[in-house]
């Protein structure tokens, strides 16, 4: 089918970059997963070419191309049959790196970004602990600020490119009472005093290095906070979705590569007398799975139009990382079965396909907290939704023993905002002006708050706005009662945001 | 949320569509449904709102309007829970109708296209039979050219509309000995002697009315061959990428519609001290669910487009309706689970819903179709060209 979405400059990248990839690392991948490492130097010939910092300023060595750019990168990579070739750019590149260009300092950026886009550095992002996977509010890693320095203690795990990477963008607590809100990233240099690593020995991913990594009194320089302390979980959040929205077209373009190499192989491979790809139960199979897998990638391309045209939707892009990622399972499976006995040999390459996509149903977020996330905003969000349907069941009432008839919107809400308006208002005047405009629409009705002035000032105008919240007014009132974390509650979907993200991440002043 | 194929133009057709079937329709399926077939007049109000002719041109009567208000008319049909009122309009606009628009000359276009775009007609298309389905080629029933007529003998089978309708868009053998290529397109009034009808008993779709046709010597003028002779397997083939896309979009949307009514039962319904929703495996499940549809929806809407655009999407097309009705099935099974035993009761939508759904992976090209169709085009590299390009 053809594309909207690519266009001739970028099919003349592919191009190029798949071939480079066919001569300078294909022919080495075996090797380099049985050393359980890749060298240094393919990452210097791929920036030497250009295919990195694609999206990155020029200022710092980039190219500043358009996200379909890192969308070919990304199924290029994917292409390759090799999770853990992926990893170690896509962790550099799209996990990690993107934290300093976002949020950090010049000074941060100049050290740190040059060395990403050449090729010469490699990064990490460390938010993981032995005791804390998705549950990043809860990790127990401490910075404590002394004088000009931060001393860092804790340990952290699973962390891809650990070993041999040069640097690390840690999540760490500055204030273990805060919650979330306690949060920071760091920047801490992987051979800095105090940090050992122990290299993980893995299912699959093989030729990619996944730390252990323990800080013991590590003296980081104040200097290396990305951004403001107390904002990392902000900053988390917000990085989350570029981070599914790498891994799922590359994990649909390696389900196409699955694909192709068994078309190859059914057309070669005879039994019975006739080539296997005749016989109609296999025919079908592939019938099913191509099917399914055109229909993913079509729903990936759109997350990335999205997200290319700054939308910022949680709940599409994980729907598309938890279907892309399980579907990952079943065509390796499917797929391997149509090898047969080769299926199961090191020779063939469904063999590593088949170890290396068992991470993607739980690395960056499981498929269980894709369906919590999913599950909140179809489900949660109902009540406000049921307003805008025809549909009322029959004998709701009987349904349910006469208790309660169809609920309005959520049980906990009282009064609204026109109501509300002083009490928030003065609210807003504790705190220094956003600079910018936001409205949050409760569905009937909006609050807009102008702080473009002197003081923060509240309205329920319907105007626009520089940021739109979209939130029930139950949990509008969780919020300004310090009862719902704000960031938690864009997370889970409970608000959605449209318009500059940015201003939202201010809210947390608003709701202290 | 933001849309990139649908304008303001497109939601306030489906909201005036939505007020309309919510007035005229949905108060009288259950009626309907009861009686097994629909009151003619409801075709003669859906022509009088220009609903049966918004794909076809302006120049009959149409409004000629582009492909996603096709994908609106379909979403909004399906959330009126009656797979047999949406078979009734739609063999009669997106089958018979288009055939007659895209094979017709302009006396049978005025005599049938322009009656039928206002509801004044009711159309049907007759291609399956007792002995060939999916197997078009196969078919047996003949028209023997005599003098200014064709003498038709065979049956059809399956045919939506098959009863109640006026005339029949029916394909016939014009040369028995050739297989595809001896189909030719009739179009046969239903008063023509020799024509009858029995209307079929089934599991669900039961708004509409589903017949076997006998042909017996029906003598039908030469006037009434749409197109040429011989040629009508080929625009059976050349409809059917659009006819798969639209049972695409029936089987995505009746499972959104699925999902959206169990959300709200699942909000009110209570167990073991509070709402059903707050169970964590249902959430689960209604997370998967939720993302199959928003994939498929994407999937379909992309496909339009490139459709839209020009494209021939034969493969795309198939591979949508085999995913789109697949996921209706799954959906609606799934979410009358979720109502327990009032799932199984006619007083709540889902009973109908599991019924009228399991026609999807049939209709129109079963599933093992679909998958012959995209293997041999994944495998064997088989390309099909666009139809039009055969036409003489």
């Amino acid at each position: 089918m053809k594309s909207n979405h690519f266009t001739e400059e970028h099919e003349m990248f592919r191009e190029s970059l798949r071939a480079f990839l066919d001569k300078e690392a294909r022919p080495y991948i075996d090797q380099w997963e049985e050393e359980r490492r890749t060298p240094r130097d393919i990452w210097k010939k791929m920036g030497e070419q250009g295919y990195l910092g694609l999206g990155y300023p020029e200022e710092y060595g980039g190219s500043g191309l358009d996200f379909f750019y890192d969308v070919v990168f990304n199924e290029e990579i994917g292409r390759l049959n090799s999770g853990g070739f992926a990893i170690t750019q896509q962790v550099t590149q799209y996990m990690s790196s993107p934290y300093i260009l976002k949020y950090g300092s010049d000074e941060l950026k100049k050290k740190y970004l040059p060395g990403i886009i050449s090729g010469d550095l490699v990064s990490c992002i460390a938010i993981s602990e032995p005791g804390a996977g998705s549950d990043a509010a809860n990790i127990q890693t401490r910075a404590v600020r002394e004088g000009d320095h931060y001393i860092v203690n804790g340990s952290k795990t699973f962390i891809t490119n650990g070993v041999y990477g040069d640097f690390l963008v840690t999540v760490v607590k500055t204030n273990p009472e805060a919650g979330s809100a306690g949060v920071s990233m760091l920047v801490i240099d992987r051979n800095a005093e105090g940090v050992t690593a122990t290299k993980l020995k893995k299912l699959g991913w093989h030729c990619s290095d996944t730390a252990e990594l323990s800080f013991a009194d590590v003296k980081v320089p104040a200097s290396n906070l990305i951004g403001q302390e107390g904002q990392g979980f902000y900053y988390l959040m917000n990085g989350l979705q570029l981070e599914r929205l790498c891994a799922v077209p590359a994990a649909v373009s390696a389900m196409e590569n699955a694909i192709e190499v068994s078309l190859q192989y059914m057309s070669e491979r005879q039994a019975f007398g006739r080539p296997i790809n005749k016989f109609q139960v296999l025919r079908h199979r592939i019938a099913q799975m191509s099917a399914e897998v055109t229909a993913l990638k079509a729903f990936s391309y759109y997350c990335c139009q999205l997200y290319a045209d700054g939308v910022y939707d949680v709940k599409q892009c994980s729907m598309a990382k938890l279907l892309v990622t399980e579907k990952a399972e079943e065509v390796a499976t499917k797929c391997l079965q149509f090898f047969g006995g080769y299926g199961f040999m090191e020779d063939y390459p469904l063999a590593r396909m088949y170890r290396d996509v068992r991470v993607g149903t739980i690395g960056g977020g499981s498929s269980e907290i894709m369906r919590e996330i999913i599950a909140k905003i179809v489900i949660d969000s109902v009540g406000y939704k049921s307003a805008q349907t025809d549909y009322a069941p029959p004998k709701a009432k009987k349904a349910s023993n006469g208790s309660a008839p169809a609920a309005p919107a959520k049980e906990e809400s009282v009064g609204s905002a026109a109501e509300m308006l002083p009490v928030i208002q003065s609210q807003v005047e504790k705190v220094s002006a956003l600079g910018n405009t936001v409205k949050f629409n409760f569905g009937a009705e909006q609050l807009f708050i102008d702080g473009t002035g002197a003081a923060n000032t509240v309205s329920t105008d319907d105007s626009d706005a520089d940021c739109t919240v979209s939130v029930s007014f139950a949990d509008f009132q969780a919020l300004m009662q310090g009862k719902l974390n704000p960031m938690n509650a864009v997370m889970s979907g409970q608000m959605q945001i449209d318009g500059d993200m940015g201003v939202a991440m201010k809210l947390q002043s608003l709701f202290g | 949320m933001k849309s990139y194929y649908f304008t303001e133009e497109h939601n306030m057709f489906r909201q005036s569509l939505r007020d309309f079937l919510a007035k005229e329709v949905t108060p009288h399926i259950d009626e309907w449904e009861a009686k097994g077939e629909i009151p003619r007049e409801i075709f003669k109000r859906f022509g009088d709102m220009g609903y049966l002719g918004i794909a076809l041109p302006e120049a009959h009567g149409g409004t000629d309007l582009d492909y996603f208000y096709s994908i609106v008319f379909n979403e909004e049909m399906a959330r009126i829970n009656s797979g047999g009122f949406g078979a009734a309009i739609g063999a009669h606009a997106s089958l018979a109708l288009v055939h007659m628009n895209a094979e017709g000359n302009e006396a049978q276009k005025q005599k049938y296209l322009e009656p039928g775009i206002k509801g004044e007609l009711i159309g049907c298309l007759a291609i399956s039979e007792p002995f060939g389905g999916s197997d078009v080629a196969g078919m047996r029933t003949t028209a023997v050219r005599e003098g200014d007529h064709y003498i038709i003998n065979g049956s059809k089978t399956f045919i939506t509309n098959g009863v109640s309708s006026d005339f029949i868009v029916a394909a016939v053998k014009t040369n028995p000995d050739a297989k595809s290529g001896g189909i030719s397109m009739m179009v046969i009034d239903r008063d023509t002697p020799g024509v009858t009808a029995t209307k079929l008993n089934k599991l669900g779709w039961r708004a509409s009315d589903t017949g076997e046709i006998a042909f017996s010597d029906v003598k039908v003028p030469v006037t009434n061959l749409l197109g040429g002779e011989n040629q009508g397997f080929y625009y059976i083939m050349q409809h059917f990428a659009l006819e798969r896309l639209m049972l695409a979009i029936g089987g995505m949307a009746t499972a959104d519609y699925a999902l959206e009514v169990t959300l709200q039962y699942m909000n009110e319904r209570e167990a073991f001290g509070r709402k059903i929703n707050r169970f964590q495996a249902l959430r689960h499940r209604v997370a998967q669910m939720a993302s199959e549809i928003e994939m498929n929806r994407m999937f379909i809407y992309a496909i339009a487009d490139r459709y839209q655009q020009g494209d021939y999407v034969v493969k795309e097309a198939a591979m949508a309706k085999l995913l789109g009705t697949q996921l209706s099935d799954r959906v609606v099974y799934d979410c009358l689970q979720m109502f327990g035993g009032y799932g199984f009761m006619e007083d709540y939508p889902l009973a109908r819903m599991y019924r009228d759904s399991r026609l999807g992976t049939i209709g129109g090209g079963t599933s093992e179709i679909m998958c012959e169709i995209i293997s041999k085009m994944m495998i064997d590299d088989k390309a099909y060209e666009k139809a039009t390009s055969l036409k003489v």
